[in-house]
């Protein structure tokens, strides 16, 4: 695995990031709308509406809950729907893979080079709700200057999801299935809205194994104070889960683009 | 010294052979066509040479680098026009131009200079602010042409490079082509118009069924397989297919040029009709069959 790294040269991985920094300053504007609009909204009608009847939950204010939970929606939402549609479009319709590979990058590199870049667009995004949730009355904390690189980790983790997934797909349609039966319940039971400890206990087993779960976890100790022994592990899971998905993107991305 | 050479290339997808023991080669200097119908395997070539798909049996080598192992350094030494249109269709000329620069490794001293000799090129520089999808169709060709020479390669792989386009603009782009070779630039350019083989190209492979069935100048070729002269002969069916038989008892080679019969390689006698010079169009015809598969 080394050898292979060591390939990944520095001037193959800034062209696939200058492309796409470049088409990212012509639709910034509406990225960055909809990555504040949306945890606004959800923080408005959770916040307000299961703020009504819930004060109250783990222990938290449930806007800073929900607050610091939603954090790791806007991750997943910046980095796994970008990368599973973006992907599929830039392979299939747009052929921009094709342009790519016929200069001096490798399937390698282009993959890693975009999952870097949809992980610092997560990064940045991801802190969008607590941004918002500071509005609202979160109180700042020093240990939310860590969120960015968690948002970042998970980020890149879910870039190589979308794209293993992308790259296993014939249509576009197909994506419906991964998005109702794996996204949207990894998505719900991940402590986000509600803690995990409620639900039956096969289901909080099945959390253990959702990235988002260790991410919500995480970001909520990162702004209300670090438990240690328990983060090694949620990171140390999430590291994980961004090294498998990424060599298996490489690996399904070679097989989809290479002949 | 040769700027590509295949040998015995062989590429397989499942029961079908796309390219089947094929030897190619491209002298440094010179432009080579690529010549033949649809599946063919042209484009299975091309992709072969960019490592976008792996031979199964052969050996590709290209500026002295051998594929698929050291295929990125060739890459870095060779420009791409594909034959279906990839620009980001959402930035300008300039910043897909920019792009590239970068994906082909233009240092930052050279960068500016770089993009604006493509602009020139391209005759595209009081468009630079221009979005791609806000150019012609000949624009977007001649800007992506411009795109896969950014980096001033050694080759320059060509596939289909004025399919779909208005008899104008490809003459523009010939122009262009042509430039290139004159400057000593190494090209390969697959192609199914004839007309555009037999204007640019120094020697001419024909493909079918995967193989190379020819390969030679132009005008060689022509002689070769269809003599100096060919008689058009116009009439009803009946008579075209009389014609057909009386020419191949006589040893002819014949070929159905639409309303008419051609009837190649006359000299002297042969039946009535329009004489006319052979050309490239009755070899292509005559080696890759006259039915469309």
């Amino acid at each position: 695995m080394n050898q292979r790294i060591g390939r990944l040269e520095r001037p193959a991985l800034m062209g696939v990031l200058v492309r796409e920094i470049i088409n990212f300053s012509s639709f910034w504007r509406s990225s960055t709308f909809s990555a504040t609009v949306e945890p606004t909204v959800y923080l408005l009608a959770f916040g307000f509406g299961f703020g009504a009847l819930v004060s109250e939950v783990g222990g938290f204010d449930y806007i800073d809950y929900i607050g610091t939970g939603t954090v790791a929606t806007a991750v997943l939402f910046s980095s796994a729907f970008p990368s599973m549609f973006g992907t599929f479009v830039k392979y299939k319709f747009q052929r921009t893979y094709d342009a790519i590979l016929a200069a001096p990058v490798d399937t390698e590199e282009l993959v890693t080079a975009e999952a870097l870049w949809i992980g610092i667009r997560a990064g940045t995004y991801g802190c969008a709700p607590m941004l918002v949730a500071m509005v609202f009355g979160l109180d700042p904390s020093w240990g939310m200057l860590v969120v960015p690189f968690l948002g970042f980790i998970a980020g890149f983790g879910w870039a190589g999801f979308g794209m293993a997934v992308a790259a296993r797909m014939n249509s576009i349609d197909n994506f419906s299935y991964v998005i109702s039966a794996v996204l949207t319940p990894l998505f719900l039971v991940a402590g986000t809205f509600f803690p995990i400890d409620g639900l039956p206990d096969w289901a909080q087993v099945a959390a253990q194994a959702n990235p988002l779960y260790h991410l919500v976890e995480l970001v909520r100790h990162a702004v209300f104070g670090f438990e240690p022994g328990a983060d090694v592990i949620h990171l140390a899971f999430l590291v994980a889960f961004g090294l498998l998905t990424w060599r298996l993107a490489i690996t399904w991305m070679q097989k989809r683009l290479v002949d | 010294m040769s700027a590509l050479t295949l040998r015995g290339v062989v590429k397989r997808f499942g029961a079908l052979t796309a390219v089947d023991h094929l030897d190619l080669d491209v002298p440094e200097g010179t432009c080579v066509g690529l010549l033949g119908p649809n599946g063919a395997g042209k484009s299975t070539t091309m992709r072969m040479l960019t490592a976008q798909a792996i031979p199964d049996e052969g050996s590709i080598e290209i500026l002295g680098f051998k594929l698929p192992k050291e295929s990125k350094a060739a890459r870095a030494q060779c420009g791409v026009v594909p034959q279906l249109d990839n620009l980001d269709i959402t930035l300008t000329v300039e910043q897909n131009l920019l792009v590239f620069a970068y994906l082909y490794r233009i240092d930052r001293a050279h960068r500016k200079a770089a993009i604006e000799r493509a602009l020139e090129i391209a005759n595209l520089s009081d468009r630079r602010d221009t979005k791609v999808d806000k150019l012609s169709g000949g624009m977007r060709r001649r800007l992506l042409i411009a795109r896969g020479l950014v980096h001033q390669p050694r080759l320059v792989l060509l596939d289909e490079p004025t399919v779909g386009l208005d008899p104008q603009v490809r003459q523009e782009l010939w122009a262009l082509i042509d430039r290139l070779r004159s400057e000593g630039t190494s090209i390969l350019m697959s192609t199914h118009y004839i007309e555009e083989a037999e204007r640019l190209c120094d020697t001419v492979t024909i493909m079918s069924h995967g193989k190379a069935v020819a390969s030679g100048p132009p005008r060689q070729l022509v002689t070769e397989h269809a003599g100096a002269e060919a008689i058009e002969v116009y009439g009803p069916p009946a008579k075209l297919a009389e014609v057909e038989r009386s020419s191949r008892e006589a040893g002819l080679k014949t070929r159905r040029t639409g309303t008419s019969v051609s009837v190649l390689g006359v000299n002297g006698d042969g039946p009535d009709g329009e004489r006319r010079p052979t050309n490239l169009e009755d070899v292509f015809v005559l080696l890759t069959g006259e039915e469309i598969a």
